[in-house]
């Protein structure tokens, strides 16, 4: 069970071998390998301040890795000029842990943003019919011309994963996406992910110290031990272990 | 010290090459031109109007004293145009402006706003750094006028009280001192000014940490060092004038 097995029959989206990423004295990332395969949810597990942001922040291109490589799509993220990482981040979406919502936007002009800025040759009534069709996918139609502070937390994370959904990225990094949420909208939230899978065909990595966000969504786990993946599987081949870094974590989460 | 001097420095630089380079954010900078003038003239022109008052009021007995009243509009006219409106102007437009650019580009950046653009393919140095800086610069000049223009009013008003005589009367008096010297140094003066508020505002919001205590930082520290870097800009700026007047 290691973090990049073979497998002949799909294609990888998302390469990372031998990442290291240190912050002062700290090192956060020792060495992390994984491989995200086209059209499968793979979980990031992994203790708080284990480095689980900082490696979709790596792959999107907000960080960059200290040593190893990150290819998205074949392309190495840190090697790229400006105008290609640019063109990668249209493929890729990225759902941030409080929703980073433009506070000063409705949740229309939230969601036209992406859009108006990167595919201009759209007319208003093609902007509102994505901007509608999105809204609609994640349930808050209703919420169109409300400010974001007028929005419950759980509503605020569906409108951020709308937010990446208008470009119609093949790869959705979610970071946290039930953190501070109750039971229910974390269901809710879960199903979404899965929606979103089957809906928009997207190949996705989902950052969680949730198991039971892992379990719901995840059709692979990867355990981040001491800044590198250790345990990667499904999550019953996960948790199948006496390892004392994993078990406890198990053990301190309710699960059906 | 050193390393903080090369950020700025850096900061400047990629400045000019996204104002350089296209795309233009033109609407973003009309925008920003409307947040910065408009929503400040309310401020500008009550300041500009008492100053024009206090100072004409303030000059009258010192005239008086060499039978020079009738030098009072020349006077007010000189010192509004040359110091008082652009500097005002650049004080008033550091402590509204700077801290308001400072506080909501902190509070982006500690709210992952910016990164949040950044991953949505938009440049959000262009977008929110350059925009507001290229606002600042264009509309501290056009404020820096109106605020002469109000200062004059003031100084009429207070003229008018004392002493018969007309509004053209009073204008004319007023400008007849006033070189193409003037104009000019107070143009660029003011551009100079504006170009710093909306630069530190800028970098100081973008470069924000720590959570909220950082949000207020940056807004404050906006104010703090615009309004200095005013100061020492303005003694510099009287100096070459002067050198260029004798």
């Amino acid at each position: 069970m290691t973090a990049t097995e073979n497998h002949p029959n799909k294609e990888t989206v998302i390469s990372i071998r031998d990442v290291k990423k240190s912050f002062g004295d700290y090192d956060v990332l020792r060495g992390a390998d994984l491989d995200l395969y086209r059209g499968e949810n793979l979980v990031v597990l992994g203790r708080s301040g284990t480095g689980k942001s900082v490696l979709i922040k790596i792959i999107a291109g907000l960080l960059t890795q200290d040593s190893g490589s990150v290819k998205v799509l074949g392309q190495a993220v840190d090697e790229i000029s400006g105008k290609e990482l640019i063109k990668l981040r249209l493929r890729v979406g990225f759902s941030f842990q409080n929703s980073a919502l433009y506070d000063s936007m409705t949740v229309r002009k939230n969601l036209e943003f992406p859009l108006v800025r990167n595919q201009k040759n759209l007319t208003k009534a093609e902007i509102n019919k994505a901007t509608e069709s999105v809204l609609d996918a994640v349930g808050l139609l209703q919420t169109i011309n409300q400010m974001p502070s007028e929005l419950s937390g759980g509503q605020r994370k569906r409108i951020g994963i709308a937010r990446t959904l208008i470009l119609q990225p093949e790869i959705m990094l979610y970071d946290e996406p039930t953190a501070g949420l109750d039971p229910i909208t974390c269901i809710e939230i879960n199903n979404l992910i899965n929606e979103v899978k089957e809906r928009y065909k997207t190949s996705s990595i989902i950052i969680t110290h949730d198991l039971t966000c892992a379990k719901h969504v995840g059709d692979r786990v990867a355990m981040l031990l001491d800044g590198s993946f250790e345990r990667v599987g499904t999550f019953e081949e996960v948790f199948d272990t006496d390892d004392e870094r994993v078990k406890p974590f198990y053990d301190y989460n309710f699960i059906d | 010290m050193f390393l903080e001097l090369y950020r700025v420095h850096q900061f400047i630089k990629k400045f000019f090459i996204e104002a350089i380079a296209p795309p233009y954010e033109g609407r973003e900078i009309l925008r920003q031109c409307y947040q910065v003038g408009y929503k400040s003239l309310a401020l500008i022109s009550l300041t500009g109007f008492i100053t024009g008052i206090v100072f004409a009021k303030q000059s009258r007995p010192s005239l008086a004293e060499f039978g020079a009243t009738s030098w009072l509009p020349s006077l007010v006219g000189i010192a509004l145009l040359r110091t008082l409106a652009p500097l005002l102007t650049a004080l008033i437009s550091a402590g509204k402006v700077g801290s308001s650019i400072g506080a909501e580009l902190g509070s982006m950046k500690v709210s992952e706003q910016i990164d949040a653009m950044e991953v949505s393919a938009t440049n959000p140095f262009k977008y929110l750094v350059v925009s507001r800086v290229l606002a600042t610069t264009i509309s501290i000049p056009i404020l820096t006028f109106y605020t002469a223009f109000v200062g004059l009013l003031g100084g009429f008003l207070n003229i008018t009280s004392s002493e018969s005589t007309s509004f053209s009367t009073y204008i004319q008096t007023s400008l007849e001192s006033i070189t193409f010297l003037d104009i000019t140094s107070s143009t660029i003066k003011a551009i100079v000014f504006g170009f710093t508020i909306g630069m530190v505002g800028c970098y100081q919001g973008y470069n924000s940490s720590k959570g909220t205590e950082g949000v207020g930082k940056a807004a404050n520290s906006a104010v703090v060092i615009g309004m200095f870097l005013v100061f020492i800009e303005e003694v510099i700026a009287t100096q070459i004038t002067f050198l260029f007047r004798t």
